[in-house]
């Protein structure tokens, strides 16, 4: 190390020093940079959105299941997708979760969280919760059980080894209970429930893990109008302290629930906006809604 | 027996008299089960007293050839208690287990032969099999063969191992259903032809045999037998409870739930392969511990028992028993091998085939197994009264 070195850096540090001292100034110094940290497992909402989705292509053997799909998502929205078969709506919540790997694209949590960089199981722990097309609970299991399962708790296979329910925890499966209509069923096998029990007991199972963003994949499907009713009821309850994705044909459904409304076709955004907008669009009545 | 013992995994008619606006309990592994406690009574007491005190002419003594069937069989209800764990509350099925079954074996094998001393046929230090190939020293991986310390932990330890490094990159790899039985399958194949070589050290295809001592006593003895006896019986009995605590805890109803909806798990939060690689390794170190303990009953060890047929028949009894419960597996071990030990002598020509026939009659007309029998059998008496 030379003299002449050393002065050349001490100059440049102070030319650095000058430089930002000047462009940190009007925004309250270099201490205002610790109020922007990304930290690990926090959904930062502070852009507006919770789940953002940019030019996402997935093709399964050349068919094109989503083409350059793009989806924006603020925090505390109740969104429906419509679309006809073969969409992609499935396939975007595969995306989303972790099923289905994109050929490429970009899908963000929040601004911060990439999920093509997480496993279903860590997609599901940073809190997103699904509900399958066809309804998925644990049959030899009870409700109660299920639910159990399902809670917000630690998940390694120690922690469940040594698990014993708390008082706060068992509070916590009786509001879901509640909320889920299912009180007087908590004992019976899950595969001995109705079909539309069955639907309610996995959207219970999604509230008991308390995720952000639930995705629901046909909730409705099978119900009747008295149980299609009441699950419109529970999803405009939860509007607001989740954010709800909901794929649905019913459009019946879709009109009571929906504000804001996606219609997807051939792996792509066809038009966006309220249900009387989308309802009312050329291209989308061609395609899907039929004249 | 009854259902209070091992409560079914869901099979059970629901339980709607139970319904109550307030959630019930859950099932606790709440005490040991009375069929346990039985089954204690019978193996530490009962037992022994009717071979070793019970005069040989009386029709209540217990035979020397008796002890030797039942300890073997209950090496086999280990085996199945192990299968039932990964294939019936799992659903992974293993047609491998025959493997890690004859590794404990081997394992307790190699003490054994050092256990000859010089009273083998060579009368060399070295066991007869290396004297006869001309080997001059122990091979390396006989290193702690002398100790007995050594050999309960590798007995332990090297099924355990292989099944842990085995099952990561299975299970890394998500390889599931029939493709995972057919890797098994092929393992434990592998291993046999690998075991059949002298150059492996093991005493190629006559394995080892011709086992004098146990910790100094002699083997041959009645109290000797009286007393592996003993240790498999409370080995069993402790397996047993292992199982069932696993089983009962909510690690085991995850279990469940990955054998019935491993998507649903995933997203529920749960990585499943840590749990699958958990109850995978428990289930091989329990087919370990159960080789360790019938190789000096019997009193050879060979890789015939690594044969493809030995993994698949440990498979069959659980299915037989009734997959997914815990005393099911049992009974099947003891039915199947009962029948079996009558029917090689009375007609040894039709045991595989009774065995495949077996197989196929179970799995069309009694999809749970003689536990889905006896439960039939309970309701319709419970329904008719």
């Amino acid at each position: 190390m030379t003299p002449d070195l050393l002065q050349q850096g001490a100059q440049r540090y102070q030319a650095h020093v000058a430089k930002s001292a000047a462009s940190n100034a009007p925004s309250g110094g270099r201490g205002a940079a610790f109020g922007r940290v990304v930290r690990p497992g926090a959904i930062d909402t502070s852009h507006g959105r919770i789940l953002y989705l940019e030019d996402v292509h997935v093709s399964f053997d050349g068919y094109k299941a989503l083409n350059g799909l793009r989806l924006d998502i603020a925090p505390g929205e109740l969104r429906c997708i419509i679309g006809p078969n073969g969409a992609g709506k499935t396939t975007m919540m595969d995306v989303v979760t972790g099923k289905t790997r994109p050929d490429r694209g970009s899908v963000y949590l929040g601004t911060t969280i990439d999920l093509l960089r997480y496993t279903e199981p860590q997609i599901a722990a940073l809190g997103i919760g699904r509900k399958f097309q066809k309804p998925t609970v644990f049959e030899p299991l009870s409700v109660f059980e299920n639910l159990e399962l399902a809670l917000a708790t630690d998940k390694r296979v120690w922690a469940s080894l040594r698990f014993r329910l708390s008082s706060e925890q068992r509070d916590r499966i009786d509001e879901v209970l509640r909320t889920i209509h299912l009180c007087d069923v908590v004992d019976r096998r899950a595969g001995d429930l109705s079909h539309g029990q069955k639907q309610w007991l996995e959207i219970g199972m999604l509230l008991a893990q308390d995720p952000q963003v639930l995705l629901l994949d046909e909730p409705v499907a099978g119900m009747t109008d008295e149980e299609t009713q009441r699950t419109a009821e529970l999803l405009l309850g939860l509007k607001g302290r989740h954010t709800l994705v909901v794929v649905e044909h019913d459009m019946h459904f879709v009109r009571t629930i929906s504000e804001k409304v996606t219609v997807l076709c051939d792996g792509a955004v066809l038009a966006e906006g309220t249900f009387a907008q989308v309802q009312a669009n050329e291209r989308v009545i061609e395609v899907y809604l039929g004249r | 027996m009854n259902s209070s013992i091992t409560p079914p995994p869901g099979s059970m008619q629901p339980s709607a008299a139970r319904a109550t606006a307030a959630p019930a309990r859950l099932p606790r592994a709440g005490g040991f089960g009375a069929a346990a406690w039985v089954a204690l009574l019978l193996v530490c007491a009962v037992a022994p007293v009717l071979n070793l005190w019970v005069p040989p002419d009386s029709v209540f003594h217990l035979s020397d050839y008796a002890v030797g069937l039942l300890g073997k069989i209950m090496c086999y209800a280990i085996c199945a208690l192990a299968i039932d764990l990964i294939w019936g509350y799992t659903g992974i099925l293993s047609l491998g287990h025959g493997l890690f079954f004859a590794l404990g074996g081997y394992v307790m094998g190699m003490y054994l032969m050092r256990q000859i001393g010089r009273d083998g046929h060579y009368q060399s230090d070295l066991p007869d099999f290396m004297v006869f190939l001309d080997w001059k020293e122990l091979p390396w991986h006989w290193a702690l063969s002398d100790s007995f310390a050594a050999t309960l932990v590798l007995v332990v330890a090297v099924p355990g191992l292989l099944a842990f490094v085995f099952g990561y990159f299975a299970f890394r790899s998500r390889i599931q259903g029939v493709y995972f039985s057919i890797i098994t399958q092929a393992l434990t194949f592998a291993a046999m032809l690998l075991f059949f070589r002298n150059e492996t050290g093991m005493g190629g295809n006559n394995g080892f045999t011709d086992f004098k001592r146990l910790l100094g006593l002699p083997l041959a003895s009645s109290e000797m037998r009286m007393a592996l006896f003993v240790f498999t019986g409370l080995t069993l009995v402790g397996c047993y409870a292992v199982a069932r605590w696993l089983v009962h805890s909510k690690f085991g109803r995850v279990l469940q739930a990955i054998r019935d909806a491993e998507n649903r798990v995933m997203f529920c939060g749960y990585d499943p392969l840590p749990y699958k690689l958990t109850i995978w390794t428990v289930s091989a170190v329990m087919c370990g511990v159960a080789g360790a303990l019938y190789v000096p009953q019997v009193g050879i060890i060979n890789p015939s028992e690594m044969s493809p047929a030995n993994s698949i028949e440990m498979a069959i009894w659980a299915a037989v028993g009734g997959r997914g419960t815990l005393v099911g597996p049992i009974l099947g071990a003891f039915a199947v091998n009962g029948a079996k030990s009558w029917l090689t002598v009375a007609f040894p020509e039709f045991w595989l085939y009774f065995l495949g026939g077996l197989f196929i009659a179970v799995t069309l007309f009694m999809p749970n197994g003689l536990m889905g029998l006896v439960r039939g059998w309970r309701t319709r008496r419970g329904g008719g009264a």
